[in-house]
């Protein structure tokens, strides 16, 4: 499941060759989505040869990245493992949520599989959890024809509350469109609203007590309520993480949280 | 500014988290998912509508053969053997073709040495030697792998290779091995450096060593030729044909064989336990991209592999050259070590000179044919090769192989070890010296074995 | 167990069931529920592979294959009318 010739082909031994490069992002961009839904050619027909390989730091998990520019801005395009979830803590899905929160990427594009969005929207749904700047990259939708699916795009993007786009990325379809929804949810052209999922009553008075506290710890920089069901999921890791971050931003001397610091 | 107050301030968040968790503990994750999914189903409820559902399933129908009891595991050896064929009779043409070539080249070169007075021993070193290895290399390989890795990565592309995991995963239940680990091994049949990374998939630990260990079974690309070679000496005349397929088959399956047979008694000796959970998704079937595809395989799989081995055959076939030209009382280096492997080379089926090329081979499977091919031309006395009839002389004719040889050799070719990038990325991969030096060890005792028995068992039978 | 209650791994092929439990837990029951596996959820079993086991079904939209030992972990109300 998710092997894909780029996961474990050749190149993983190449990475030695391309590590570091010099050239300056303007906008970071994270790439997710569910295994076989064609996040790989999406990558691939976005950042062309111009991408690099390697492994996420301590882990033996490849990392690719590529760049593209468009209206004449560099993007850097961080492509994240393929799951199905954030929730289930393999190796993978720790390196994508932590992607997704601590490496604060300007936009992420979660790719769905147009024949099977259902399952999808789940991935998509938990990221919208972690960060609001999203754009949802349907994809796909060429096979969905074929099956006989239509989808209505725009109320998919009505009910997220973020960009959505259509694409056939084998045919290279709609990645023009693509690239420019990013580019406005990058630069804030465009302001998202993403759709919040309730739990039950329990849940979401667990969560009200925990937020606050949160909020006074990291300021707004992460999205609280997310910290907030992981800690109380008893993620050990998202606390770490979040203890390897206030270390981090004490020594650069930032100040973060409101009263600690004040 | 010091580190207290926000480490207070989280030890307390984590104080407050466990005073809270205890309410909600139960289930938490369940009703979390269970919420994510029914708001996923209610937005694709708005979003997806279907009118009418398509005439033919087509997923279903090719499901309906390719995984079906009746026809399913005829038409995986049926597919994986047509693979064979095409890349076995396609390769035969073009390969006598590239070695008429560059044979050609070799001539001229040797005519330039001579022309400029070139010392005798620097011809020797870098035509001979060099050269000669690399055009071996290259007429040998590229063309079964020109048109190898794009067939495989067809049915890559299209989807087949989760059938095959569900196909044989029952197998690999048995052996106490993961599914995903029949995956792993299609990968390597382009190259086990780049299985063993592919076992980065199966998640237990335990089951993914076993991966590692075994991954070697497969023949990788770089072994692949030789056994095309060997199988189209062994039924010369007939290459390209049925009968050389069904050899190069018949050895593939019998790898896969030991790959079982080695995952079942480690899950039973040195891996104890019990298989791990598995689930796999058998994506829709995809229209295959063939442009793409032919192009992403040449350009990143058939010449990345070939570079590698002319990296690795160019040093070798100096290598090889000194070994066979400098003397020490009367006998060549090369011809003491194989004059001093002989007796255990016949032991099993060979003789010293194919283990010294095996040796010599260990940074890389695919300069081991060249290496004998350059040992044996060192001590005959023939000088032009380049067809299989030729190398057929060489070898049955001035060396005496007999069928035997040829299958020993290509049985300790499939078993014997892994090549030196391999045994790096296991170290690398497993982050363990005794697992590398075991993936190393369990293979070599495999393939002499095997090969003493079949060796012992034809001579006492009269076959050979 | 009430009656027509029965696990994954016995619905037979061609009839579909609903999640009504699911008794794995840890890693493996994470990665059911990812799967889309919640209670109440609609599954198809869809095809044996040629060796008997691992069962293939149809689970929102996708095609996921569980071996026995996970399939009986989940257990599934089966539907009456035949599709």
């Amino acid at each position: 499941m998710g092997l894909t010739y780029r996961s474990s082909g050749f190149g993983t031994n190449r990475t030695d060759f391309f590590r570091g490069s010099s050239t300056k992002a303007d906008f970071v961009v994270a790439l997710a989505g569910n295994p076989n839904t064609g996040k790989s050619t999406v990558f691939n027909a976005l950042t062309g040869l111009k991408q690099h390989t390697g492994n996420w730091p301590g882990k033996t998990v490849l990392r690719a990245e590529g760049r593209y520019i468009y209206r004449g801005m560099v993007f850097k395009l961080v492509d994240l493992p393929g799951t199905y979830s954030l929730l289930a803590g393999s190796v993978e899905e720790q390196v994508a949520k932590d992607f997704l929160c601590f490496g604060k990427p300007d936009a992420t594009v979660v790719v769905v599989d147009a024949t099977c969005l259902e399952r999808n929207l789940n991935l998509a749904l938990q990221v919208l959890e972690i960060t609001p700047r999203v754009v949802i990259c349907v994809n796909l939708v060429d096979e969905a024809r074929r099956k006989k699916i239509h989808l209505d795009i725009k109320s998919l993007a009505e009910e997220l509350g973020v960009p959505a786009v259509a694409t056939a990325a084998r045919d290279g379809h709609g990645l023009d469109r693509l690239v420019s929804a990013v580019a406005d949810v990058a630069s804030g052209r465009i302001r998202t609203s993403p759709c919040v999922v309730r739990y039950s009553g329990a849940i979401e008075e667990a969560v009200l007590k925990i937020e606050p506290r949160i909020r006074e710890l990291v300021g707004s920089e992460f999205s609280s309520r997310w910290l907030a069901l992981r800690l109380l999921d008893g993620d050990r890791a998202v606390i770490s993480a979040v203890n390897r971050w206030l270390a981090r931003e004490e020594k650069a001397g930032r100040v973060t949280g409101g009263e600690i610091l004040a | 500014m010091s580190r207290a107050p926000l480490a207070a301030g989280l030890e307390e968040l984590i104080r407050e988290v466990e005073r809270v968790r205890p309410i909600v503990a139960r289930d938490f994750n369940d009703q979390v998912v269970g919420h994510i999914y029914a708001r996923a189903e209610s937005i694709a409820r708005k979003v997806v509508s279907q009118k009418e559902r398509p005439k033919i399933d087509w997923d279903k129908r090719l499901d309906d053969i390719l995984t079906s009891r009746m026809f399913g595991f005829p038409s995986m050896i049926l597919l994986i053997s047509a693979v064979f064929w095409i890349t076995l009779a396609g390769a035969n043409y073009p390969s006598e073709l590239l070695a008429a070539l560059l044979f050609r080249g070799q001539e001229y070169l040797a005519d330039l040495c001579l022309r400029l007075n070139v010392p005798w021993w620097a011809k020797g070193f870098f035509v001979d030697g060099v050269y000669r290895c690399v055009t071996w290399v290259v007429s040998v390989m590229l063309p079964p792998m020109a048109i190898f890795f794009p067939c495989f990565t067809l049915l890559e592309d299209m989807g087949y290779l989760p059938r095959v995991a569900f196909n044989l995963d029952r197998l690999f239940k048995k052996a106490g091995a993961h599914g995903k680990q029949s995956l792993t091994m299609s990968m390597g049949f382009g190259c086990n450096a780049a299985g063993i990374i592919a076992c980065r998939i199966i998640e237990s630990p335990r089951e993914r060593l076993i991966a590692i260990l075994t991954n070697n079974f497969v023949p990788c690309n770089g072994r692949f030729p030789t056994l095309i070679v060997l199988a189209g000496l062994m039924v010369l005349g007939a290459s390209g044909s049925p009968a050389a397929t069904l050899v190069v088959a018949g050895m593939v399956i019998f790898g896969i064989g030991m790959t079982l047979a080695v995952s079942w008694v480690l899950s039973k000796t040195l891996l104890k336990g019990v298989p791990s959970s598995f689930t796999l998704e058998l994506p829709p079937y995809r229209r295959p991209q063939v442009g793409r595809i032919v192009i992403r395989s040449v350009f990143d799989r058939t010449l990345f592999v070939l570079g590698r081995a002319v990296c690795v055959a160019a040093p070798a076939g100096g290598l090889t050259w000194i070994l066979a030209n400098v003397y020490a009382g009367g006998l060549s280096l090369l011809g003491h070590a194989a004059a001093w492997l002989n007796p255990f080379g016949k032991l099993l089926g060979m003789d010293g000179f194919i283990l010294v090329a095996f040796l010599l081979g260990f940074p890389a499977n695919e300069i081991v044919l060249p290496i004998l091919i350059m040992s044996y031309l060192a001590t005959g006395s023939m000088t032009r090769l380049d067809s299989l009839e030729s190398l057929h002389m060489l070898f049955v004719v001035e060396h005496g192989w007999t069928w035997l040889t040829a299958v020993c050799m290509m049985l300790f070719s499939l078993l014997h070890y892994p090549c030196g990038t391999t045994l790096w990325t296991i170290r690398r991969e497993s982050g363990s010296v005794k697992w590398t030096a075991l993936s190393f060890l369990i293979p070599l005792g495999i393939a002499c074995f095997v090969c003493f028995l079949a060796a012992r068992s034809a001579v006492l039978l009269g076959l050979a | 167990m009430p009656d027509g209650i029965i696990s994954l791994y016995d619905l037979p092929v061609g009839r579909s069931g609903v999640v009504s439990s699911i008794h794995a837990d840890g890693l493996t029951r994470r990665r059911m529920m990812d799967l889309g596996l919640v209670p109440g959820t609609m599954v198809h079993a869809l095809r044996h592979s040629p060796a008997g086991d691992p069962k293939a079904f149809k689970i929102r939209g996708a095609v996921i294959a569980f071996r026995r030992e996970e399939a009986e972990k989940v257990l599934v109300e089966m539907r009456e009318e035949r599709d």
